[in-house]
């Protein structure tokens, strides 16, 4: 469905190029939730802005491929880039409020989707009031004419996720879908996406620095550190047998126990600067195992298995 | 006897810190030119003991309640009705003189560190600055600031940083660091890792047990995360719309949960093991209703899958189920502790 391969995205600076994402390779099947996870600045959200070319345009560069159903989408002009937004791939923010006009009622909005492919309007209006019975919104014949502040978060993000279905999209973008919601809505939303896939085969790329939402509804998972693939593989591969030490400390790191039974990891140090552009591991300088091999010379890519693969020179 | 009663008199031994019974906080709403004036029932009805050097964690959906609990307790607003007692003194008729003593015991740590530390000040001055307007000179208050840093584990040469040259963990325990310097009895923890990554969500948890542990702190945290509140509290209680509707040991609120929106809170919280993923959920529908018109009788009675008709006419009162662990629900009414 969506494969990476070799993604770096770089930012121009004085005398050169800074690379925020590097060398990422990843493939989403057909009806899969992949997520990409990672603490703040490690590139996640660089990665899908990258996918649907809403970068700034002007100081960055997008290096290897993107390919979308075969096609690569770096090929594309920006009309026909156009086309593949919203109707191939869908995209949900972490803020709705930010996506919605505050003056246009929320059904509106949906409907605008949903008039891209020129049905008459009364039929419009009937198709937004299935999708909003679908997402479970509250009275959806009179929900449609309500204007987005009139919702609360949860119900906003249903919205979203209407418009985005309405365009029936085959891969969604999922950018940090329930962080600002309470929890009791993010198990709602949850519900609403594994259903989505169930129903429709979307395949959904997550992007979240939640382990906990990973390990609910995730297929696989991709671990990012300071802009590369640290260790990808199925989710079960991820939280059972972490073999990357950065996944390792932190499931270790993560507060899944009483304080009685031993206090939680740590991971000293901080993330290296984008700037630092030092040869060796990025996570060399926190490593409990490194050594001057990891500070010289970049880790080579080892396979577990088919899907479990970690960048690592001592393991 | 109520529940709480029951819960007060069996903590009698201990110390009690914190001490609060039947607080409310409405907020008045204009109703327009000729209506009634509205209020906003923030808080309505809390009662809630908390021994010395006990961790009490707060949770709830947002809108329940629970950051204006720990406002009145700061008293940055006042209580409509109802007493809170810190270390045995009424914070709402504390003279001039215990209110001051009153505010070095009780600190607190916000979510985002970086909007409540100066940006024109160093480090050493925003930590120095609590003692300074408590009278301390300002030589010993600066030879405290570089103490202090030991404690949370900085080097002293971070003092004559800008906060826009820290990290947010950084900042963060910089934070927290102010806090500690008036020797609080009390520090109510207001989302303190929400906006760091684990690697230093863990860093600022642990660093807070250890003070903890050695200054025999009492501490009150509010978090939305419940993996947090498990790791991190030795009691919890959980709000629903300003009320308390369950509160005891964290093991059996988060392990063995009575109230069915304590249940729905726990079954809706992501657990970290993706073989658990296939248990069956019980998904909360709808969301928490508005804090104006609310029912009648129990607030969660919309929401609620085991409701009846006595839940839609009065408000239920709070039942004892077991030793320290009361529930606001009529499904445990008629038992008695220890059935």
């Amino acid at each position: 469905m969506l494969k990476l391969d070799r993604l770096s995205v770089e930012y121009r600076v004085r005398g050169g190029y800074l690379s925020a994402v590097k060398d990422v390779s990843l493939n989403i099947g057909e009806g899969e939730i992949f997520a990409v996870v990672g603490e703040s600045g490690c590139g996640k959200s660089t990665i899908a802005h990258s996918i649907m070319r809403l970068l700034p345009d002007r100081n960055e560069r997008v290096l290897g491929g993107i390919y979308f159903e075969g096609h690569d989408l770096n090929a594309l002009n920006d009309r026909q880039m156009t086309g593949v937004r919203g109707k191939k791939i869908g995209m949900i923010f972490q803020n709705p409020l930010d996506s919605l006009n505050p003056v246009y009622r929320s059904g509106s909005q949906v409907a605008e989707a949903i008039f891209l492919d020129k049905k008459n309007r009364a039929e419009v209006w009937r198709e937004v009031i299935e999708f909003y019975r679908e997402m479970k919104m509250p009275d959806p014949a009179q929900s449609v004419r309500s204007f987005p502040h009139e919702l609360s978060g949860g119900m906003r993000q249903r919205v979203m996720i209407a418009m985005m279905l309405a365009r029936n999209p085959k891969l969604l973008i999922a950018d940090e879908p329930t962080t600002a919601l309470d929890v009791t809505i993010e198990a709602q939303i949850l519900e609403i996406m594994s259903r989505l896939r169930a129903d429709f085969n979307t395949s959904i790329l997550l992007i979240t620095h939640n382990f906990g939402i990973v390990a609910e509804i995730a297929d696989r998972v991709a671990v990012m550190y300071a802009g590369e693939v640290a260790e990808q593989g199925s989710v079960f591969e991820i939280f059972q047998s972490p073999s990357h030490p950065y996944t390792e400390l932190l499931m270790k790191a993560l507060p899944h126990q009483s304080k009685r039974e031993g206090r939680l990891r740590t991971i000293e140090g901080s993330v290296p600067r984008i700037t630092s552009a030092a040869p060796g591991c990025r996570f060399c300088n926190r490593c409990p195992a490194a050594s001057e091999r990891c500070e010289k010379h970049a880790p080579p890519v080892k396979h577990l298995s088919s899907t479990h693969s970690y960048a690592c020179h001592n393991r | 006897m109520t529940g709480t009663e029951n819960m007060l008199a069996s903590q009698a031994d201990a110390e009690i810190m914190i001490e609060m019974s039947g607080v409310k906080k409405y907020f008045p709403l204009r109703g327009g030119f000729f209506g009634p004036t509205l209020k906003v029932r923030a808080v309505d009805g809390v009662s809630l003991t908390v021994n010395r050097g006990g961790i009490v964690g707060l949770v709830g959906e947002s809108g329940s309640g629970k950051t204006t609990l720990a406002r009145m307790i700061l008293k940055l607003v006042k209580p409509t009705e109802g007493v809170i007692k810190i270390d045995g003194v009424d914070i709402t008729k504390a003279t001039a003189e215990q209110e001051t003593k009153m505010r070095s015991e009780i600190a607190v740590v916000f979510q985002d560190p970086a909007s409540n530390l100066n940006p024109r000040q160093t480090v050493e001055s925003s930590i120095s600055r609590p003692m300074i307007i408590h009278g301390v000179k300002k030589s010993d208050a600066r030879a405290q600031a570089h103490d202090v840093m030991s404690m949370i584990k900085m080097d002293e040469h971070y003092l004559r940083s800008y906060p826009h040259q820290l990290s947010g963990g950084q900042l963060q325990r910089i934070a927290i660091a102010r806090a500690l310097v008036l020797k609080p009895k009390v520090i109510i923890l207001d989302e303190p890792t929400s906006a760091l990554d684990i690697s230093v969500q863990a860093q600022v948890l642990n660093m807070l047990l250890d003070l903890q542990e050695s200054m025999n702190l009492t501490y009150m945290i509010i978090t939305h995360d419940l993996n947090v509140i498990r790791y991190f509290s030795d009691t919890v209680a959980v709000m629903y719309l300003g009320k308390l509707v369950e509160y005891g040991h964290t093991e059996e609120v988060t392990g063995n949960p009575r109230h069915p929106y304590t249940q729905g809170l726990m079954g809706a919280s992501p657990i970290l093991d993706p073989s658990l993923r296939g248990r069956t959920k019980k998904l909360l529908p709808g969301e928490p209703g508005s804090l104006i018109n609310l029912p009648k009788g129990c607030r969660f009675f919309p929401r609620c899958d085991k409701a009846d008709g006595r839940c839609e006419k009065r408000e239920p009162d709070d039942v004892t189920v077991g030793p320290n662990h009361t529930v606001n629900c009529f499904l445990y009414d008629g038992r008695k502790a220890g059935d």
